[in-house]
């Protein structure tokens, strides 16, 4: 009886191999799946959103569809008009439907946020590791452009970039993914040096294998996770940023929504408690925090656990 | 000997990261359109009058030689004429006067929001690190993650509606003159500086936490906890001085964003910084003020972050010796 036990337990530990660890599931935490759920949510609304939408994101509702509750007359005005049946969120300092700039502007915002994460990884993730790999020339030379690019403030950078060229979705798209390469570069770059002197290799350089073998088997599936992570963050950033620059007017231009653009838009209305600026950026606060979510728990997957448990 | 290396070193990379600043900058308001020449005469253009004040600002020169110019002149502590108060017979305001009072303003900001921010973030986030897990610990994570994933101007916009408009505390707007002092000058930089120190402190916080937790997990601190040394002892003498280098890191990084990112909210309250200088002189397509604050900007950068490196070499012997 006790034979048998040993023999499956010695076959199982041979068939694996002695130094790979075994994969842990990752599994999510509820507020992580709450995240997940949000994410998810925001992305459906980026495809379906325009098509769902009661009104087009730029047109001024009729005053004859807002009838003052008890006789035929219209509201004299109808900006900032509270939540109702035809407007379920209320109407901004046009006259315009929320809801309808709401899930118009979710494929604005996320796309152009999405676009530039895409680029600046492209971008950040190829000069890093060529940086990490290549030779102390093509290391500093990168690395002093980085570091100076990185010193300027980066809505400044925007700012005055805009300023030459003008602000056009793709402008914007390829400044902000430009801009945020740069972090990316460093984080990069660091996850590929400390990857590059580790054993394993070391171990294919000794067998001979080629550089892109290299990069692409040895080194990105083990920078992957931390740069998992690092790209829910960056996605935070750019979206807070593109808001900014919205916000600021340098951003989206009008009558294309955007939710940076819509709180900025319907500011005037807050002190009157209008809802027109709250929306919007409750759909930005709501993206953001569930992104964050998914991240925490990603990295403590992929943190330590000892410490955690004893302390 | 190696410390003085290492400062050298340091000193050394700084320096030329902040050449090639002055080189983009350069570059960067070059690309905008219409050059001083253009600004200054404005509707009074001739093709020949441009030409006569081209040669005499040594604007015909080309590019590589305006560039060693303008460098030798800012390294002179020359910083050039703004177009402001431009006229007949004037070529405008020397910059360093126009600069100085919003330098002022935009470091009384600073100074106010650090001196309260990063002691509080920097106990708060290592106290939430000392007791993961618990109620303390999860109310920080919660309010500073909701905090850092707002954007900036909600959180101003929110106090504003807050504390100026419902209860009337305080002025939404932070005019300042530059002759206010004592309890005058604090109502007037208390909005901003709350909004800054929101923000500040929350990144801080959570970065603190993370650093901290971060080295919680390395072996020796496993080591330590398998010996049973008490959990006080383990985060103070263990953890906190291995995670000194990445805090001061991150604290630069915050202090370079109060002096040089705080557009939006100086913005929203028309606080008169150097932030809101720059984005007026871009609009005005003031090229030489553009230059000059943006110099200014990289400047604190690449200062705090030298400082923040010292930080963690002297922390941390290992970083001494370079592999």
């Amino acid at each position: 009886m006790a034979e048998k036990i040993d023999t499956t337990d010695t076959e199982v530990r041979f068939e694996e191999l002695p130094d790979a660890p075994p994969r842990r599931r990752l599994r999510l935490s509820w507020s992580g799946k709450l995240g997940v759920c949000v994410v998810a949510f925001w992305m459906a609304i980026v495809f379906v959103g325009p098509s769902i939408s009661p009104y087009h994101e730029a047109d001024i509702l009729d005053e004859a569809l807002f009838i003052v509750p008890g006789s035929d007359n219209p509201y004299p005005e109808t900006d900032y008009q509270p939540p109702s049946g035809i407007a379920w969120l209320g109407t901004d300092y046009l006259g315009r439907d929320i809801l309808s700039r709401t899930l118009y502007g979710a494929r604005t915002t996320i796309g152009i946020s999405l676009a530039s994460t895409l680029l600046a990884y492209l971008v950040g993730v190829t000069l890093g590791i060529a940086a990490a790999v290549g030779g102390t020339v093509m290391d500093s030379t990168l690395s002093r452009f980085n570091d100076a690019i990185l010193a300027i403030p980066s809505i400044m950078l925007a700012l005055v970039m805009i300023a030459a060229i003008g602000s056009t979705i793709p402008i914007l798209i390829v400044l902000t993914g430009l801009i945020y390469a740069a972090t990316v570069f460093r984080i990069a770059r660091s996850l590929g040096l400390d990857v590059k002197v580790s054993d394993f290799v070391e171990a294919a350089r000794v067998r001979g294998e080629g550089l892109w073998w290299i990069i692409t088997r040895e080194i990105l599936p083990n920078v992957a996770m931390p740069m998992a992570t690092d790209f829910g963050l960056r996605f935070v950033y750019v979206i807070l940023f593109i808001s900014s620059l919205s916000f600021l007017g340098l951003g989206v231009q009008p009558p294309q929504s955007d939710w940076g653009s819509m709180v900025r838009e319907n500011l005037s209305g807050l002190p009157y408690g209008a809802v027109a600026p709250l929306v919007p950026a409750l759909a930005i606060a709501t993206l953001t925090i569930a992104i964050n979510l998914i991240v925490d728990d990603v990295s403590a997957h992929a943190g330590g656990r000892l410490a955690k448990r004893m302390i | 000997m190696v410390l003085l290396n290492a400062i050298l070193r340091r000193t050394a990379l700084g320096v030329a990261t902040l050449f090639v600043v002055s080189v983009l900058i350069f570059i960067g308001t070059s690309i905008l359109p219409g050059d001083v020449a253009n600004i200054i005469l404005g509707q009074m253009a001739t093709p020949e009058s441009l030409a006569a004040l081209r040669a005499k600002l040594g604007l015909d020169e080309p590019a590589h030689v305006r560039y060693f110019i303008w460098l030798s002149d800012l390294l002179t502590g020359d910083l050039g004429f703004s177009k402001a108060g431009a006229g007949a017979g004037t070529i405008g305001t020397p910059i360093s006067d126009m600069l100085m009072p919003r330098l002022v303003n935009t470091l009384r900001l600073a100074t106010a929001v650090a001196v309260v921010a990063v002691p509080f973030a920097v106990t708060v986030g290592l106290l939430a690190a000392m007791y993961p897990g618990t109620k303390l610990d999860r109310a920080v994570t919660f309010t500073t993650l909701g905090l850092i994933s707002v954007p900036e101007f909600l959180v101003a916009t929110m106090l504003v509606l807050i504390v100026a408009v419902q209860l009337g505390w305080l002025p939404a707007t932070a005019y300042i003159s530059g002759q206010e002092t004592g309890m005058k000058l604090v109502r007037a930089l208390a909005m901003p500086a709350l909004t800054l120190i929101i923000v500040a402190s929350s990144q801080i916080m959570r970065m603190t936490r993370a650093t901290v937790l971060n080295v919680m997990s390395s072996p020796y601190i496993e080591m330590a906890i398998l010996k049973g040394v008490p959990r006080r002892r383990i985060i103070l003498r263990h953890a906190l001085l291995n995670a000194i280098g990445p805090i001061a890191n991150v604290i630069a990084l915050n202090l370079a964003y109060l002096v040089s990112g705080v557009v939006i909210v100086e913005t929203v309250f028309a606080y008169p910084g150097l932030a809101k200088l720059m984005i007026d002189a871009v609009q005005t397509r003031d090229l030489p003020l553009v230059q000059a604050c943006a110099m200014i900007f990289c400047a604190t950068y690449v200062l705090l972050i030298f400082i923040a490196d010292m930080v963690s070499i002297l922390s941390n012997p290992r970083l001494r010796h370079p592999k």
